[in-house]
C-alpha cells in the first residue's frame, strides 16, 4: 500500500501538472503560429510592394501582341482575356447564343439579336446595313470578329475606317504610313474593309492607351487626336494636344472617348471624324450635321436624307453627374482592386452593375442592392421615355409612306422628311449609347423629348 | 522530471517569444507606438489613404492619431491595441470589406474628434432637443472627405 503512484493527492497533483503543461502547450502553439501567418503575411506583402511587376520581356513602340505585354503584367492581363465574358444587366451586356458555324462565318457564339427584341429598329434603319444584322455588343475581346463576320459585310461595302476602332491599329498605322500615324490612318481609311483588315491582327491591345516605356496613358486614335483638337477649339482652345495637354484623370477618359463615340466617315476620302466642331451634345452634333449636310444614306421608305448614331458614352458622360465631380470611365468600368499589396485596374472592362462592390461602393456607401434598384430606375425610366420616341418617329414613317402614295406636295414630304432626320438621329442618339441614360439621365430625357417633338413636328408638318 | 518540464515550458515560450520579438521588429511595431502618419501606411492598404491625407486640408492640423484615437493616454493606447490585433488578424487571415469600411466604435473616435476641435460650429449648429444620441447627423455625412477620400 505504499506505492506512490496509488496516492490519490500525488496523483491528482500530477495530472494537474500535465494538464497546465498541455494548457500552455496549446495556447503557445496558437500564439506562436498566429504570429508566425502574420510574419509569413508581411513578408509576402513586402516582396510584393517591393517589384511592381517584373520585366521578363522588352516592350517596343512595336509590340502589338498582348500576350507578350502580359508577360511582364499578368494582372492585367489576365483581366483583359476575361473580357471575353458574356454576361447581362437588364438593359445591357450580351448574352451567349449559339450558333452553327459556316465557312463564311466560323463564330460559334454570337449575342442576341437585337432587331429580333425590338423590330421597329428595322424600320428605322430601312435601307441601310444596320437593318440586316445588329446584335448587342460584346466584350472588348470580340470587337475584330464581330464586324469581320457582320452580315453586314455582305450587304455593304465598307471602307477600312471602320478597323479604327475594331482593331489595334497604331502600329498598323505608323507602318502603313511609314512612321507617320496619321498618313497610315489616311492610307488604310481609303482601302476596302477586307483589303485593310489583312494589316491588323489584334483586337484593342495594351498598345492602343499605354506607352511602352513609362506605362502611361496616352491617345493613340487619330479621330480622337483630331476630334478633341476640334471639340476644344469650339472652346477658345487652340494647338490642343491631348497627349501632352491632359490631366492623367482625364486620360482615364480620354483613352476610352477614342472609340466610343459618335462618328462619321467624312468625305470621299472616308476620313473618320468625331462631330464635335460644336460641342458634345446630341442636338449640337445634329446641328453640326445640319450644317455640313451630310447624310449615312437615304431612308427605303420616306427617302429621308437620315443619320445613324453610333454609341456616343464619351458624349453622353461628358453631360452627366459623374463626369461633372470628376469621375473618369475607367474609375467604373476598371476600378482599383486589391491583389496582395498591390492596386491595380481592373482591366476585365464592364458594367460596373456587374461588379457594383468596387464600383460604386467605394464612394456610394449603400448596399448594392440599393445601387442596384437605382441604377434600374433611371435606365427603365430612360427605356419607357426612348419607346415613346420610337412609336413616334415610326408614326411620323407611317405618315410619310402614306403621304407618298397620297400624293401630297412635295416641299411637305420634304419638311416632314428633315424631321424625320432631326428626330431619328436623337432617338439613335440614345438608343445607341450604352448605358440606357445612366451616363446622363436628364440629358437623355432631353434629347428624347427634342426627339419625339421633331416627329410630332414632322406629323403635323404633313397635314 | 519537474525540472524537465519547466525546461521545456521555458523553450517553449522561448521559441514563442522569439517570433514574436523578430516579427514585432520586422513588421516595425515600435512605430505603431508613435504619431508618426508614415506608420499607418507601413501596412500598403493604407498607403492611398496617407497619400490622400497628405494633400487634404487637414494635413497640417491632424494627423491620423488626432482624429483615429480618442484623447487620454489610456484610451489612445487601449484603442491602438484593439486596431493593431483586429488588423493584424484581419489582414492575415484576408477576411476583411473591401473597399474598407469604418467599424462603428472608430466611427464614434472620428466623430468625437471632429466636434472637439470644431466645437464652436457643432454648439452653433447642433439642435437643441436631442431625444436619441443616434439622431444626430454625423460630420462625416456630408464632410466625408476632410481628412482623405474614401
Amino acid at each position: 500500500m505504499n506505492d506512490p503512484s496509488s496516492d490519490p493527492a500525488k496523483t491528482l497533483r500530477r495530472r494537474r501538472l500535465w494538464t497546465m503543461a498541455g494548457l500552455v502547450f496549446a495556447a503557445v502553439t496558437a500564439v506562436t503560429a498566429g504570429v508566425t501567418a502574420m510574419l509569413v503575411s508581411i513578408f509576402e506583402r513586402k516582396q510584393e510592394a517591393r517589384n511592381p511587376f517584373h520585366r521578363v520581356v522588352e516592350l517596343t513602340d512595336d509590340t502589338v501582341d498582348p500576350a507578350v505585354w502580359g508577360s511582364n503584367f499578368p494582372l492585367q492581363y489576365d483581366g483583359y482575356r476575361r473580357t471575353v465574358d458574356q454576361v447581362r444587366t437588364r438593359y445591357g451586356g450580351s448574352e451567349a447564343v449559339p450558333r452553327t458555324p459556316s465557312d463564311a462565318d466560323p463564330r460559334s457564339v454570337v449575342a442576341q439579336s437585337r432587331l429580333e427584341e425590338d423590330p421597329r429598329l428595322r424600320r428605322m434603319w430601312a435601307g441601310y446595313a444596320f437593318s440586316v444584322d445588329f446584335r448587342e455588343e460584346r466584350g472588348h475581346a470580340y470587337m475584330l470578329a464581330d464586324q469581320e463576320f457582320t452580315q453586314r459585310q455582305n450587304v455593304a461595302r465598307q471602307p477600312g475606317t471602320c478597323l479604327h476602332c475594331h482593331a489595334s491599329v497604331y502600329v498598323a498605322y505608323r507602318k502603313a504610313g511609314g512612321g507617320d500615324l496619321i498618313k497610315g490612318f489616311e492610307k488604310l481609311n481609303q482601302l476596302p474593309y477586307f483589303e485593310a483588315r489583312k494589316h491588323v491582327t489584334h483586337p484593342v491591345a495594351c498598345i492602343d492607351c499605354h506607352d511602352p516605356k513609362t506605362m502611361q496613358l496616352r491617345v493613340t486614335r487619330p479621330g480622337f487626336i483630331e476630334g478633341i483638337r476640334a471639340l476644344k477649339a469650339s472652346q477658345g482652345i487652340s494647338d490642343y494636344d491631348v497627349n501632352t495637354m491632359a490631366t492623367r484623370q482625364e486620360m482615364r477618359a480620354f483613352v476610352c472617348g477614342q472609340c466610343h463615340v459618335e462618328y462619321y466617315f467624312r468625305g470621299p476620302e472616308k476620313r473618320l471624324t468625331y462631330p464635335w466642331f460644336k460641342g458634345l451634345k446630341g442636338d449640337e452634333i445634329l446641328a453640326y450635321y445640319e450644317e455640313t449636310g451630310f447624310k449615312d444614306w437615304s431612308h427605303a421608305v420616306t427617302g429621308a436624307p437620315v443619320l445613324k448614331a453610333q454609341h456616343p458614352e464619351f458624349e453622353m458622360w461628358s453631360e452627366g453627374i459623374h463626369a461633372r465631380s470628376g469621375v473618369s470611365c475607367a474609375d467604373c468600368h476598371m476600378p482599383y482592386e486589391r491583389v496582395g499589396a498591390m492596386k491595380i485596374s481592373n482591366h476585365h472592362v464592364r458594367s460596373p452593375v456587374l461588379n457594383l462592390n468596387n464600383a460604386c461602393q467605394t464612394c456610394h456607401k449603400w448596399p448594392e442592392e440599393e445601387l442596384r434598384t437605382r441604377v434600374e430606375t433611371i435606365q427603365s425610366r430612360t427605356h419607357e421615355m426612348r419607346d415613346v420616341a420610337m412609336n413616334a418617329l415610326l408614326a411620323l414613317i407611317d405618315d410619310i409612306e402614306r403621304a407618298q402614295a397620297s400624293g401630297v406636295a412635295g416641299e411637305k414630304l420634304d419638311e416632314a422628311r428633315r424631321f424625320q432626320r432631326k428626330a431619328q438621329f436623337l432617338l439613335d442618339f440614345i438608343e445607341a449609347e450604352n448605358s440606357m441614360g445612366f451616363h446622363a439621365p436628364q440629358e437623355a430625357a432631353r434629347i428624347l423629348v427634342k426627339s419625339v417633338d421633331f416627329s410630332r413636328q414632322g406629323q403635323a408638318a404633313l397635314r | 522530471m519537474k525540472a524537465i518540464l519547466l525546461l521545456a515550458s521555458a523553450t517553449l515560450l522561448g521559441v514563442a517569444s522569439g517570433v514574436g520579438v523578430f516579427t514585432f521588429g520586422y513588421a516595425r511595431g515600435a512605430s505603431y507606438l508613435t504619431n508618426d502618419p508614415a506608420a499607418c501606411a507601413n501596412c500598403h492598404i493604407m498607403q492611398s489613404h496617407y497619400d490622400d491625407w497628405r494633400h487634404s486640408s487637414h494635413r497640417s492640423v491632424a494627423a491620423c492619431n488626432d482624429c483615429h484615437t480618442p484623447p487620454g493616454l489610456v484610451p489612445k493606447y487601449a484603442t491602438k491595441a484593439s486596431n493593431g490585433f483586429w488588423h493584424s488578424f484581419a489582414f492575415t487571415t484576408g477576411r476583411f470589406h473591401e473597399p474598407l469600411r469604418i467599424k462603428p466604435r472608430n466611427r464614434e473616435v472620428t466623430e468625437r474628434a471632429c466636434r472637439k476641435c470644431h466645437a464652436a460650429i457643432v454648439e452653433a449648429i447642433e439642435p437643441v432637443v436631442q431625444h436619441r444620441p443616434e439622431d444626430a447627423t454625423p460630420c462625416t455625412r456630408c464632410h466625408a472627405t476632410v481628412g482623405h477620400m474614401r
